[in-house]
C-alpha cells in the first residue's frame, strides 16, 4: 500500500509490501460485494503544486506523479476495474513555456518505452494500452513512442489504459463530426459509381459520429476522478460523462492513495442505483 | 476445511479389504466433511455480505453528520454570521447553470423559489436544465412567477451585464449530443454545397461552434454549474459548453438552502483558473 512499496510496478517483497498487499486483497473482497465499476479515469492534477510544496525542483513532481499513477493502476486492477483512462496532456498544455513542453514529452517518451518492459506492470495484468487525442500534434519521438507501445500490447486483453495525449474533448468531437462526414461523403461517391440512389441516407446520424469518437473502444467511465479539489472537467470526456460520478478530492495527484481509491469506490456504489436510472433515461 | 483430512479419507477407499459398511462409513464422512465446505463457504459469504453492509452503514452516519454541519453552516451563512459571504464580485458570474435532476424538476414552486434566490444574489443569466426537458414543458409557470424573460441569445457576451431583467434559458439532452448531429448535418450540406464533393471536410472547432449557433443553440459556456440531485453529475448538460465549467453538487432540491448558495456562487468567485497553463 505504501507508495514506496511500489514503485514501477514492481511489487516489493519486503515485508510491508506483503502486509499491504493482504490488507488491500481484503478490502477489494468485501468492495466486490457491491458493484465494481467497469471504466475508471483520472485527471493527473497537482505535480507542479506538489514540487512546489515539498520543495522539489520543477519537473520533479511530474515523476512522482507517474510513480503514483502506476500504484494506482495496479490498486485498480487489482480491484478488477477493466478500463483505466488518464488524462496525461491537453492541448491546452502546449500553451505552458517550451522547456516545460519539452521536458514533459522527454518523460512522456521515457516512460512509455519503460511500460513496455517486460515485467512491469503491463505485463503481469495483461494490458493493452491505447494513446487517445490527435498524436499528430506530438513530435515524432514521442508519437513513435506510443505507436510502438499500441502495438506491443495490442494482443493484450485483460484491461485496458487508455492515455489522453495531445487531448480536448471539443477536439474529439471535432475531429469525430469531421470523420463522420468524410464517411458519408465516400458512401455518396459509392452509391453514385454503382448508379444507387442515396436519397434519405443523406443524414449523418448520432451513431455515426460516436463510432468516429477517439474513446469508442471503451465504455463511458463510471467515476472521473479530478484530484487537486478543482471541480471542472478540463475538456476531458465532456461527451462520455453524461452517467459518470464526479468525484474531486483535494489531494494533489501525486498524494492521490489507496483510501481515495476506496472512497470513490464506495460513493459509487451508494449512488449506483441513481446511476442506472439515468442510463435508462438518456 | 483442510483438504489433507479429505484425502485422508479418500485414501481409505483404496484398501482392498475394504468391507461395505466400512465403505458406507467413509462415503458418509466424506459428504459431511463437503456439507461442511459448503457451510463455511456460505458463512463467509454472509460474513463478507454483513460487513460490507457495515462499511455503508458506517459512510451513511458520516453522511448524515456531514449534512448536520452543512445545514448549521447553511443557516450561518444566511443569517450573515460570516463576514467573507456577505460581498462577492458578482460579476465574476457571467452564466450560471442548474442542472435539476428530472424527477426533482416537476416540484416548479422549488425552482421558482431557488430562482428568486438567484435574483437577490444578483445572478442574472441563467440554464435551467434537466435531461427529459421537464422544465422546458413548465417554461411559462417558471417565467411568470420569477418575474424573468427567456434567453433570446445575445451576440455579444459583454451585454450580458447590461440586461436588467434576469434571463432564462431552458435546455435538455437533446440539446447536447443530438445537437452536435444536426451541426454536423449543416456543416455536411454546407460543405456539399460550396462543391466540396471532390475534397475531404476540413472543420475546426470554430466551425463547429458556428453551425451550433445557426440550429439554435445560442447559449454561451456557463462558468458555474451547479447541480442539484442525489450526485455530482451532470446529466448529459451539452458538453460542447462545459470545457472549464465549475461543476458543484448541491444535494437534492428537496434539502437546498440559500446559505449553501450563497457559499457555493461565493467560493466559485474565488477559483484562479490556468486553463491549462
Amino acid at each position: 500500500m505504501e507508495k514506496g512499496s511500489n514503485v514501477g510496478g514492481k511489487t516489493s517483497n519486503t515485508y510491508t509490501g506483503k502486509l499491504g498487499s493482504l490488507l488491500r486483497k481484503c478490502v477489494f473482497t468485501t468492495l466486490s460485494v457491491g458493484p465494481i465499476p467497469n471504466h475508471l479515469a483520472f485527471i493527473m492534477d497537482g505535480n507542479r503544486r506538489y514540487a512546489k510544496k515539498q520543495n522539489l525542483k520543477e519537473g520533479v513532481g511530474h515523476n512522482v506523479g507517474f510513480s503514483a499513477l502506476m500504484s494506482l493502476l495496479q490498486y485498480c486492477y487489482e480491484l478488477g476495474v477493466q478500463y483505466v483512462t488518464v488524462y496525461a496532456f491537453s492541448i491546452d498544455n502546449f500553451k505552458r513555456r517550451p522547456e516545460e513542453v519539452e521536458s514533459l514529452m522527454d518523460l512522456m517518451q521515457e516512460k512509455i518505452d519503460k511500460l513496455i518492459e517486460e515485467e512491469s506492470i503491463v505485463d503481469r495484468y495483461g494490458i493493452r494500452i491505447c494513446f487517445i487525442g490527435n498524436l499528430k500534434l506530438l513530435k515524432d519521438s514521442v508519437r513513435e513512442a506510443a505507436e510502438r507501445a499500441m502495438r506491443a500490447t495490442a494482443k493484450n486483453s485483460k484491461s485496458v489504459l487508455s492515455v489522453c495525449i495531445a487531448y480536448t474533448s471539443t477536439d474529439e468531437i471535432t475531429h469525430a463530426v469531421q470523420e463522420s462526414c468524410r464517411e458519408k461523403l465516400d458512401a455518396i461517391e459509392q452509391a453514385d459509381s454503382h448508379n444507387q440512389e442515396e436519397g434519405n441516407n443523406l443524414l449523418i446520424n448520432l451513431v455515426d459520429i460516436e463510432k468516429k469518437m477517439y474513446m469508442v473502444a471503451a465504455p463511458d467511465p463510471d467515476i472521473i476522478i479530478r484530484t487537486s479539489g478543482e471541480t471542472r472537467l478540463s475538456n476531458f470526456l465532456l461527451w462520455q460523462s453524461a452517467c459518470s460520478h464526479l468525484y474531486s478530492p483535494s489531494a494533489l495527484w501525486p498524494d492521490l492513495g489507496f483510501w481515495h481509491l476506496v472512497w470513490a469506490v464506495l460513493n459509487f456504489q451508494r449512488d449506483h442505483w441513481f446511476f442506472e436510472k439515468i442510463k435508462k433515461q438518456i | 476445511m483442510e483438504n489433507g483430512s479429505v484425502l485422508q479419507e479418500v485414501k481409505l477407499l483404496n484398501d482392498p479389504q475394504l468391507n461395505p459398511r466400512r465403505c458406507s462409513q467413509v462415503i458418509t464422512m466424506l459428504l459431511y466433511m463437503l456439507n461442511q465446505g459448503e457451510a463455511f463457504s456460505k458463512i463467509g459469504k454472509l460474513g463478507l455480505l454483513l460487513l460490507w453492509h457495515f462499511v455503508h452503514f458506517v459512510v451513511s452516519i458520516w453522511y448524515f453528520a456531514v449534512g448536520i454541519a452543512y445545514m448549521l453552516e447553511s443557516y450561518l451563512v444566511a443569517s450573515g454570521a460570516f463576514k467573507e459571504y456577505k460581498t462577492h464580485d458578482i460579476a465574476k458570474l457571467q452564466y450560471l447553470a442548474i442542472v435539476i435532476e428530472s424527477g426533482e424538476a416537476y416540484e416548479t414552486s422549488k425552482v421558482i423559489t431557488l430562482l428568486k434566490w438567484l435574483a437577490a444574489i444578483g445572478v442574472k443569466h441563467i440554464c435551467l436544465y434537466d435531461t427529459e426537458g421537464v422544465l422546458k414543458k413548465s417554461k411559462e409557470t417558471i417565467l411568470e412567477n420569477s418575474n424573468a424573460t427567456f434567453w433570446e441569445g445575445l451576440d455579444k457576451r459583454s451585454s450580458l451585464l447590461d440586461q436588467k431583467l434576469m434571463t432564462i434559458e431552458f435546455a435538455s439532452f437533446s440539446d447536447g449530443k443530438e445537437a452536435v448531429a444536426k451541426a454536423a448535418n449543416l456543416l455536411f450540406v454546407n460543405h456539399l454545397k460550396l462543391g466540396g464533393d471532390l475534397m475531404a471536410p476540413i472543420f475546426t472547432e470554430r466551425n463547429i461552434t458556428d453551425a451550433l449557433r445557426a440550429i439554435g443553440c445560442k447559449g454561451p459556456d456557463p462558468d458555474l454549474l451547479l447541480v442539484y440531485g442525489p450526485a455530482r453529475c451532470h446529466l448529459g448538460f451539452p458538453a460542447w459548453r462545459m470545457r472549464y465549467t465549475e461543476i458543484v453538487h448541491m444535494g437534492t432540491l428537496k434539502s437546498m438552502k440559500f446559505g449553501s448558495l450563497v457559499k457555493a456562487i461565493h467560493k466559485y468567485t474565488m477559483v484562479h483558473q490556468n486553463y491549462g497553463r
